[in-house]
Formats: structure tokens, sequence, C-alpha cells
């Protein structure tokens, strides 16, 4: 059987830029992008990318690429078409901006309807910039599909995925029926790099660009409107912390002091 | 209409006991049903689970609910969400907390999306927010780097809770409470998983989550080798070894070691961080740990910014000294 795919990607501030690089506008209850380092999609968006390909190299089929937000660009969100995704869609509006866990599930569970064929969506176990985790499970309960999250193996086979749930000492084998979502985690294995030829083809994708109309979202019900949770603040943890530099003559010296500062400190 | 009221606490079981978090969360609740003056009630669904009643009264809950059938031996997505909605449905508390474990993560947002109101996933803090009397909820975002207070006018108000951030009650055996039992009255044909197999990934020695002493190694390390020495050191500890994300990725160690946000919540007395750069999301399963020593050859690390004690330098040279001399303090 081929098996078509949708991917839920985000584009994010990079989680891996230095902490120290990072910045809350307290008033405006923002983050300040960093300047000079560029979004990416979120990473673990990546490992269902990565996914996907590995169930179409498999079986065969189709993936679509779905992406919502404002100034998306479109080398980021284009990633998966160069990693050998298909098509891509873009929810891409003012009136899609500041949602919530619920306004974003419910423009992508909409936009979801409109791609219309599928039988599998596969999203990012959490984003790295709210790491919510539960825009997926909330498409699936829209949808009324079932849902297995935080996967580190798909298999699809005889209208069926077997899947390997990530659980705190180990994983557990779920077998789900199909159509359903699945939320990816990094365990399933890095994501492959693009290569030239995919990059050249992904050039040629145009994205389908649509609005709340467009999918039939109600204005009331998309971006900050439609939202459940009021954000009261939002602001930076204070470091208190003071590390006191452990010396030596040479790197083994400070070893050694280091062992009698731990016994003085009373934690040997 | 009933109006919605007292706060319930997702009790969660574990090997035939009631897991950690759900002391936890029980103890967080109590605070927050003493401070609005009404009740705790904790839910406990598994199958045989009907004895743990008793357990959550000691550690706080006013009343229980028990919904015990075999078809709830395991976790299951589609099995959960209905029973919980109706435990909910029937009882009406103001807020509900569970725990951002492997089974919250799943239940609470699917539950919340089911009863058309709002969760927060993996808070830190809670409390009531004197003039509205609705839950603040504080939740790290951007992997730690700030954090996020929220609020919701919907009932019931839904939130996760951090493991090992929240502080159990003393257990009372003295202390009584109702029992409420809810039917599950499950069909079967709905759930639309099936549970396979479970399977442990081996971890010799003390859990992680409870050891003391926590060693962890980053991707400086540079192999599986590296890590046997962490583990020397962990074992003259009496401590776990752990990781950041890339041995796991690197298969270095088992993806259990993994500490942090989407890893393992760890709190011990002393964690010795070497060749890892403290990043928010790794510094998210230790922050709790007052007594952080990093090794690293980078000054600039941010490690350095969370530890107490610090050396710079490559950790093959200290690391062996430093076990070395740890040997002989500890048999003198
Ligand atoms: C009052 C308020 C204000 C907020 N303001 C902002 C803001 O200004 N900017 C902001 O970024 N967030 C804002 N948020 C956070 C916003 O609520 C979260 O983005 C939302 O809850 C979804 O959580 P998440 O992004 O962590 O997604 P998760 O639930 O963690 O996402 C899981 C997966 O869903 C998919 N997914 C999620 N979002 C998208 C998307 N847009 N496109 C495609 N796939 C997606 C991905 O596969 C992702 O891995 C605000 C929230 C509130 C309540
Ligand atoms: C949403 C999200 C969730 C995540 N969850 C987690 C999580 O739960 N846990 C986690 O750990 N990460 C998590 N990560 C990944 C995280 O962002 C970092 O990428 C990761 O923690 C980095 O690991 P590291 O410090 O080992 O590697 P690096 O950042 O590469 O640091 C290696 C360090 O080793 C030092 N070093 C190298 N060689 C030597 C030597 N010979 N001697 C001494 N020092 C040396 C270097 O100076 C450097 O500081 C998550 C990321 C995202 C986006």
């Amino acid at each position: 059987m081929t098996v078509n795919i949708i991917v839920c990607v985000k584009q994010v501030i990079d989680p891996e830029a230095p902490p120290s690089s990072f910045k809350v506008d307290e008033a405006g209850k923002k983050v300040v992008p960093p300047s000079g380092v560029p979004p990416v999609i979120s990473p673990f968006d990546e490992n269902a990318v990565e996914a996907a390909l590995r169930v179409k190299d498999a079986q065969g089929g189709k993936i679509t690429v779905l992406s919502m937000g404002v100034n998306l660009l479109r080398e980021v969100v284009k990633k998966p078409l160069s990693m050998g995704a298909d098509e891509i869609v873009l929810l891409e509006d003012e009136a899609f901006t500041d949602g919530d866990s619920w306004s974003n599930a419910r423009a992508l569970a909409m936009a979801v309807k409109k791609i219309g064929e599928y039988d599998l969506i596969f999203c990012g176990r959490q984003a790295a910039d709210w790491d919510d985790g539960q825009v997926g499970s909330g498409i699936a309960e829209i949808l009324e599909l079932p849902c297995v999250t935080v996967a580190r193996k798909i298999d699809v086979a005889n209208g069926k995925a077997v899947v390997e749930r990530v659980t705190a000492d180990g994983y557990e084998v779920i077998e789900v029926s199909l159509p359903a979502l699945i939320t990816v985690s990094n365990e399933l294995g890095e994501a492959r790099y693009p290569t030239i030829k995919g990059i050249m083809a992904a050039k040629k994708i145009e994205p389908l660009v649509w609005t709340p109309a467009d999918i039939g979202l109600e204005p009331a019900q998309a971006g900050a409107a439609g939202r459940k949770m009021n954000l009261e603040k939002l602001y930076q943890p204070v470091h208190e912390g003071k590390c006191e530099i452990i010396e030596g003559e040479s790197p083994e010296e400070a070893g050694v002091n280091l062992a009698l500062k731990l016994r003085e400190a009373k934690l040997l | 209409m009933a109006e919605y009221s007292g706060v319930m606490v997702h009790a969660e079981v574990a090997e035939g006991k009631l897991a950690t978090i759900a002391t936890e969360l029980l103890g967080c609740g109590r605070g927050l049903a003493d401070n609005l003056g009404e009740e705790l009630s904790a839910v406990i669904i598994g199958s045989g689970v009907s004895s743990l009643a008793q357990e959550a009264f000691a550690f706080g809950a006013d009343k229980v609910y028990i919904v015990d059938d075999v078809l709830l031996q395991d976790y299951q997505t589609d099995a959960y969400v209905p029973v919980m909605e109706k435990v909910v449905r029937q009882a009406m508390p103001r807020i509900l907390l569970v725990g951002q474990t492997s089974i919250g993560r799943d239940l609470a947002p699917r539950l919340a999306f089911r009863l058309e109101t709002a969760a927060t996933m993996d808070c830190i803090e809670l409390a009531i927010d004197p003039g509205s009397k609705r839950l603040l909820r504080t939740k790290p975002v951007y992997g730690g780097n700030a954090r996020a207070v929220f609020t919701s006018e919907l009932d019931p108000q839904i939130a996760t809770v951090r493991t090992k951030v929240m502080t159990p009650l003393e257990p009372d055996t003295s202390r009584k409470g109702e029992v409420v039992t809810v039917e599950a009255g499950m069909d079967s044909s709905t759930v639309r998983t099936r549970v396979l197999e479970k399977v442990k990934q081996e971890v010799e020695g003390i859990s992680l989550e409870a050891a003391e002493v926590v060693v962890s190694g980053g991707r400086g390390m540079g192999s599986a080798e590296g890590f046997k020495q962490l583990e020397e050191l962990a074992g003259l500890l009496k401590g776990a070894v752990g990781a950041s994300r890339p041995p796991c990725d690197n298969n270095w160690v088992p993806d259990v070691r993994q500490v942090g946000l989407t890893g393992k919540i760890v709190a011990p007395d002393l964690y010795i961080a070497v060749a890892l750069s403290g990043s928010s999301q790794h510094m998210a399963g230790c922050s709790g740990c007052k007594n952080i020593v990093a090794i690293n050859k980078d000054p600039e690390a941010n490690i350095f910014r969370e530890a107490r004690f610090g050396v710079v330098g490559d950790w093959k040279k200290v690391l062996p000294a430093l076990t070395e001399k740890v040997r002989e303090l500890m048999s003198g």
C-alpha cells in the first residue's frame, strides 16, 4: 500500500542558540529573536519528516508538509522538500499569529481536512519554542483520530502502523489503526541531509498558501482571537549562581583539588 | 447546573503503589485546595487498584475516585481519556492536576481538547491568584530560557506538573476519606490501539531518579569508552550515570540515561557534569540540584553559569585524577 503522510512543521527560533543570546521583552510578553541567528524547523519536526521519509522509502507514497506562521522563510520551511517530501502547504496570514494550542490545532486540523487524502499525520513531540506538546493530540481529537505520542519507530503494514513509543524506562510497541496521528521524538534518529537533487527539486515546488478563509476557519477562531489561554507574564529566570573555579598547576592537580573541595563542602 | 469546585489529582500507579508523582501532586493539590477552602480528590485508574485509596488519603486526599477494570491495566489513550472524561464530568473539579510523565503528556492534552478546556503542560509552580481565584500556571518555555505564567477562564483548569518540583506531605495513615467507585463502562471496540509489547532498556545499578549522586557526560566524552570512566566515579559515589542528549543519540549510552527537558528529571545532592555545555534543555532536568559541579574545557560554557564548583580543563586529564582522589578520600 502506498501511504499519504502529512507532516506538520513549525518554524522556530533556533533552540541551540547560546542561552546568553536569549532575550525577552517582558512588557510586550514576547521573545526577541536573536539577531544573526536564523530560525529553523523545530528539531522534533525534522525527526517527523525523517519518519515520513522512511515510511515513503519502504512503502511509496506522498508527503505533504504543512506549516503555519508568519514570515515563514521559504529556505527554512522548504527544507523537508529538499530532504524528499513532495508538496508544501503554508498557513500564512496575520490572523494566525499568537495562537495557543487550541487555535493552532484547530487551524492545522482544518488544513488537514482540506488537504483531504492522508493515512498518517506526523507532528513533533513538542515544539522547541513553547515546549507544549499539545498540538498533535489536539489535531487528533478534532479530527477524531487515534494518536500515539513520542514515537521512536514507525512501521506501516496492512492498514496499520506499529509504533514504538518512548516511555520512562524503555519503550512500548503499539499497534494503531489508520488513519492516525503520531508525534515523533529524537530517539527515531537524526534527519537525513538534503541532497543536491533534492534541493534542485525543492526549488521548483511552489508552496500553496492558505488563509483562514481558505480552510473555512472563522476569524474568531484563528490565532490570538481563538485562544482559550491568557499569557499573564513572560520573564527570564534569574541566575544567582556563582561558580567557584577550582585551579591547579596542572589539570590533574585541579582534579585532585576538586575532590578535596567536595570533601570540604561535605559533598563526599 | 452544578458548579465546578475543588482540586482533583490524577494519581498514577506504578508497580502496585501510588507513583511518586502522585504523592507530589497530592502535596501540591492539598495546598491549592486549602487556599480555596475546597476539597482535594484523587482519581486512581487501573486494574486491581482499589486498595490504593488509603494511600491517597494518607498523602492528603479527602475523596478518592476509583476506576478499576482489567481493560485499564495498560495506559492507552482511547481507554483512559473517556474514563477521565467521565470522572471529571461527574466530580466537576475546578482544577485538575496531572503528572508530566509518559502517561500525563499523552493524557492531559487530549482530555483538555475533549473537555473543550485548556491545559498547561510541564508546570513548575502553581498558585491561586488572590484576586480572581484562578490558577496561575508557571511553565518554562524556550527550553527553560524563559518562564510563562498562564491563566484560563475555562474549567476544569488542567495543568501537568513536572516531576520532583512539588513536595509530598508526610503520609498520615490515620487520615480517612470517602471512596467513590466509578464504573469504567468500557467498550473495547472504541480503543484503536493495542499494546503489543513493553520493552525495558537495561540500566544497571541505582536508578537515575532515585540517585543521590549523578555523574553525567556530554558530547565531549567522545565515545562509549569515555562513559566507562564516568561509571567508575559514579560507582565510588554510589551514584548513577546520566547523559545529555548527544551521547544517547550516538548510542554511547541507552536513551533512558538522558537527563533534561525531554529526558529524566533528577534532583540529586550532587550533580557532576562532564564535557557537556549546559544547554537550557539539559539544565531543565537537573536545576533542582544545588550542587552542580562542572568539568569543561571551555571557560565560556553555559554550565559554569549554573555550577557551584568547576574545573576548566580536558576531562581526560581532570577526571582520572578526581576519581583517584575520591577513591582515596572515600576509603580513608
Ligand atoms: C496568550 C498566549 C500568547 C502566546 N503568544 C505566542 C507568540 O507570540 N508566539 C508564539 O510562537 N507562541 C505564542 N504562544 C504559544 C503558543 O500557545 C504555542 O505555540 C501553542 O500552545 C502551541 O504550542 P507549541 O508551539 O509549543 O506546539 P506543540 O504543541 O509543542 O507542537 C507540537 C507539534 O505540533 C506541530 N505544530 C505546532 N505548531 C505548528 C505550526 N505553527 N505549524 C505547523 N505545525 C505546528 C509541530 O509538529 C509540533 O512539533 C502563546 C500562547 C498563549 C497562550
Ligand atoms: C526541544 C528540545 C528538547 C531537548 N531536550 C534535551 C534533553 O532533555 N536533554 C539534553 O541533554 N538535551 C536536550 N536537547 C538538546 C540540547 O539543546 C543540546 O543540544 C544538548 O544538551 C547538548 O549536549 P552537550 O552539552 O553534550 O553537547 P555540546 O553542547 O556540544 O557540548 C559539549 C561540551 O563538551 C565540552 N568538551 C568537549 N571536549 C571536551 C573535553 N575533552 N574536556 C572537557 N570538555 C570538553 C565542550 O566545551 C562543550 O561545552 C533538546 C533540544 C531541544 C530543541
